[in-house]
């Protein structure tokens, strides 16, 4: 029924990759990467709060750069690779972002954490080694109201130790 | 972070990973706005864009009219039931009827079949309004002559204030809270030292990242409700809803997913009403999603102007307090009448005084309703009583701990008369804050120290209850309703069963927060959950031990005092039958489960607020400093904190509440303010204009200490930890720049208070 109420603008065909797999879907040409990433895809690891691009819950990597996906046009990705928070385990196994937040306690209510793994993400991929500062710098995007923020960056600073191990004992 | 006892307990007192931690990482936990039902509709709002006024027509044709509209909701289609709740003072209607009292204020509520359609059809609706004189400030609430929000003769009860009898108040007041003993005017007129003085904090944002969110269904028949809620208190919400809609309690149910943060903005009835009104009119399920512009005017915390005064000897000895304070609750009462109370117990401090004389006030203003946030009333008052104690401390050449150690109450004391004593040692914790703070270190220029200790009364209502299911694999389904809102408590609750059990904290299952499922449990809130909600579960899981071993004893023919509970085993002498074996050994089968029971209630009287607290939580904090003298910009160097909670069941998440709480009490004391302009329009309603403090606004250095003295009723001696540092944190800012000769007196500390309190200083 829905599609045949209101006169809703344009419609577009959307090619994308999500998680690396290929993803073809009719869209409202208005509607936001997030909304067709929880309400199409059904991937709802990303959260919407403050809706103007201030708290980072909606973060979500377009060719590896986050991006506020609640004030990013869905057709801004066509041809892109998104990634959100339900591509960083592969089968079964947390990657070492998630696995960090885990054990550093850098999680508590959890709706922040999908954002800030995914931020992490992209700031490890930029800079590998940060210090606290470069931490704090590079995750200013991403409120967190619970944890005070101290055993998020000391997940950040666990993640660059495991990924260095794994990318072959360390750079 | 360090714990000054050592724990036999194997799993209590361990830093066991929380239970939901690999759900979170993964982005598979689910939210309410994660669900969708069959034939769901999704409901908006349109809100009043005056604060007072008249509502003269409401025409919702074009907006019925727009294909994909189902239904439009107004006041008039609530006349058949009456529509008024509130859980103190039954002032709000669930939308607005004939009058609406702020900006924000539901007024027309639209279901259709995607929120875009929704958001479309809110355009096309037409409301005339008659604007009525205002008052948005508390002077103006206050004034002689003036408007008058509600007629408050004629306010009834709600079902869970608490309070004793509610007397009608006069003008814009909804409720007062007033005590006094001693001969306070002698003190004052014969003292020493007397130090005045006049405060205002601000209205502020609790800023739970996930906004209200829930479905409402009705039954098939429209004789029973199923909600969906991020709802912090599900059973008082299923109280409201049932006495509104005029059903059976059992009728009602109310499901709570996982919350995305509530620091009390989740707490009592919120959003529910309208949209279980909206569904009803629908007849399908229905959404709503509030967005935070929409979270802000749901509830917030009160505002407060204070005028307080100390009366000491010349040698430090505290005498006489007095407070007067005004707490802004907004159009609606919501929880105010319950913060004023706090607020008003928390006034004196814990200190031995002479005499004490309170009056605390809740006054409606045309601006949007405040309830509960993290340590509400001892976050609104500690920093005042606190900055008169430093002041008496420099007049009698006695420095802050000093005067703490001289003045501070001891555990047995009591707090205010028909209470609960002191049942913590402040003047312990107040040496470890300065320990933390390295209080006897020299400071560099423009660097200032400050601590500050007050008292909070916790727990709420003392009951809960909890249901402990050992299955037929021996593995545990705890059935408990306390809200798992980030802090842990399915974490906690696993770890007691655990432990009372012998067993892995893997084999334990937590389903929670299910009033048709779960037993009821009083509410999530006032830092009660592992102290009373643990309690029942203890008791629970005792009561499964019980049966266990009752079992065992035939088994063995032997008593039951003869076994041994670990590792998911009962042992006799080397011997061991595993919880499967027994099981199977009771009911003759493969099937078959244990039930244990647990309950906690008032242990003498009624468990109200004259009787109570449950127990005092402490509020503590340290604070160093560093100001810029030439534009007043502030920099914590150093937050410090004792968590004195009788016994840290998982010491990690201690220190998580510790520091999450002391970043929100930065947040109120140096960024946080909801600001109104003159017409009552809230004019930094999004999150580009207030300001929740990020990565970049941490201090640069964190310590804090766990003090386990056992001296809580909760489980292992525990007792909640949730509040205290923020309203500790929030009062040793001011006390701290205090110590640098800066005098606060508003609240929050900007950079432009603090340059004009240094420039008044140096005038």
């Amino acid at each position: 029924m829905a599609n045949e109420t209101v006169a809703t603008g344009q419609r577009t065909q959307l090619k994308m990759t999500v998680n690396g797999k290929p993803v073809d879907v009719e869209i409202e040409s208005r509607e936001m990467l997030l909304d067709v990433v929880r309400d199409r895809l059904g991937l709802t690891g990303a959260k919407r709060s403050c809706d103007l691009q201030v708290c980072g819950v909606c973060t979500l990597l377009v060719d590896g750069i986050p991006v506020s996906s609640c004030c990013t046009l869905a057709y801004e990705a066509d041809g892109k690779s998104v990634e959100t928070v339900e591509g960083l385990a592969r089968f079964g196994d947390l990657h070492p972002i998630q696995q960090s937040f885990i054990d550093k306690g850098a999680l508590q209510c959890g709706f922040c954490t999908s954002g800030m793994m995914l931020a992490t993400k992209a700031l490890l991929a930029e800079n590998p080694h940060p210090t606290v500062d470069e931490i704090k710098h590079g995750l200013a995007g991403n409120i967190c109201r619970c944890t005070g923020y101290w055993n998020i960056i000391e997940a950040v600073e666990e993640s660059a130790r495991r990924l260095a191990t794994e990318n072959g004992g360390g750079e | 972070m360090t714990s000054n006892t050592e724990s036999s307990y194997t799993t209590i007192g361990h830093d066991v990973p929380r239970v939901d931690a690999r759900a979170k990482a993964t982005g598979a936990v689910i939210y309410a706005g994660d669900m969708k039902l069959p034939g769901m509709l999704y409901g908006r709002i349109l809100r009043s864009p005056y604060a007072h006024a008249r509502i003269k027509r409401i025409d919702t044709k074009l907006a019925k009219a727009l294909p994909g509209v189902h239904t439009v909701l107004i006041g008039e289609d609530v006349l058949d039931i009456n529509p008024y709740y509130g859980h103190a003072i039954k002032d709000r209607p669930l939308i607005a009827i004939d009058k609406v009292r702020f900006v924000g204020e539901p007024v027309v509520a639209v279901a259709a079949e995607s929120p875009a359609i929704a958001d479309e059809a809110l355009t096309l609706i037409d409301v005339d309004y008659e604007e009525l004189p205002l008052a948005v400030t508390l002077d103006a609430a206050l004034a002689d002559g003036a408007p008058r929000l509600h007629i408050t003769e004629l306010l009834k009860s709600g079902l869970f204030h608490g309070l004793g009898e509610m007397k009608p108040q006069p003008g814009n007041v909804c409720y007062h809270h007033a005590f006094a003993r001693g001969d306070s005017d002698d003190l004052f007129a014969s003292a020493d030292i007397v130090v005045e003085g006049d405060y205002i904090f601000p209205a502020i944002f609790q800023y739970a990242m996930e906004p209200h969110t829930l479905i409402a269904q009705w039954g098939a028949n429209m004789d029973e409700i199923h909600i969906w809620s991020s709802c912090q208190h599900p059973f008082l919400v299923r109280a409201e809803i049932a006495d509104l809609f005029g059903l059976p309690v059992g009728s009602v149910r109310i499901s709570v997913p996982y919350l995305g943060g509530g620091f009390g903005s989740k707490s009592y009835t919120k959003m529910e009403p309208i949209t279980t009104a909206l569904a009803r009119k629908a007849k399908r399920p229905v959404r709503i999603a509030n967005s935070v512009d929409e979270a802000m005017v749901t509830t917030r915390r009160h505002g407060m102007k204070a005028w307080v005064r100390t009366a000491a000897r010349s040698d430090g000895t505290l005498l006489a307090r007095e407070v007067r304070a005004w707490f802004d609750t907004g159009a609606y009462a919501d929880n105010g009448p319950r913060v004023v109370a706090t607020g008003a117990d928390a006034a004196p401090g814990p200190y031995r005084w002479q005499a004490v004389k309170v009056d605390a006030w809740g006054v409606y203003t045309n601006t949007s309703p405040a309830g509960s946030y993290r340590a509400f009333g001892a976050t609104h008052l500690q920093w005042c009583g606190e900055s008169q104690v430093d002041e008496i401390g420099r007049r009698c050449g006695l420095d802050a701990i000093q005067m703490r150690e001289k003045n501070l109450l001891t555990p047995g004391e009591y707090v205010r008369p028909g209470g609960k004593p002191l049942d913590a040692d402040l003047i312990g914790d107040i040496r470890l804050v300065a320990k933390n703070l390295g209080w006897d270190t020299p400071k560099p220029a423009n660097v200032g120290r400050g601590v500050s200790v007050g008292l909070l009364a916790a727990g709420a209502h003392p009951v809960s209850t909890a249901f402990a299911r050992m299955e037929a694999d021996g593995h545990v389904t705890l059935y408990v309703s306390s809200t798992e809102v980030g802090q842990g408590a399915r974490t906690v609750f696993s770890q007691i069963v655990a432990e009372e059990l012998g067993m892995s904290v893997d084999h334990v299952k937590v389903i929670g927060g299910d009033t048709q499922i779960t037993p009821y449990d009083r509410s999530t809130g006032a830092s009660r959950s592992t102290t009373l909600a643990g309690l029942a579960v203890q008791r629970a899981a005792r009561e499964l031990r019980a049966q266990v071993l009752e079992i065992a004893a035939r088994v063995f023919d032997l008593p039951e005092t003869a076994f041994d509970i670990r590792e998911g085993q009962v042992w006799h002498e080397g011997e061991s039958k595993s919880f499967p074996e027994l099981i199977r050994v009771h009911f003759g089968m493969v099937g078959g489960e244990l039930m244990g029971r647990g309950e906690v209630r008032p242990e003498k009287g009624s468990g109200s607020y004259a009787e109570g607290p449950v127990f005092w939580e402490v509020c503590i904090g340290g604070i160093e400093i560093e100001v810029d003298r030439e534009t007043g910009k502030l920099t914590i160097r150093k937050a410090a904190s004792v968590a004195d909670v009788g016994r840290a069941l998982n010491p990690r998440m201690v220190e998580a509440q510790e520091m999450g709480g002391i970043m929100q009490g930065l947040g109120n004391a140096i960024y946080e303010e909801m600001i109104y302009d003159d017409t009552g329009q809230l004019i930094n309603s999004t999150l580009f204009d207030y300001h929740i403090p990020t990565f970049e606004d941490l201090p640069d250095a964190f310590a804090s200490t766990i003090v386990e003295n056992e001296d809580g009723p909760g489980p292992y001696g525990a007792k909640g930890i949730g509040e205290g540092s923020l309203a500790g944190a929030t009062a040793a800012v001011v006390t701290a720049l205090a110590d640098l000769g800066i005098t606060i007196n508003e609240l929050p500390v900007t950079p432009e208070r603090v340059w004009r309190a240094m420039n008044r200083t140096t005038d």
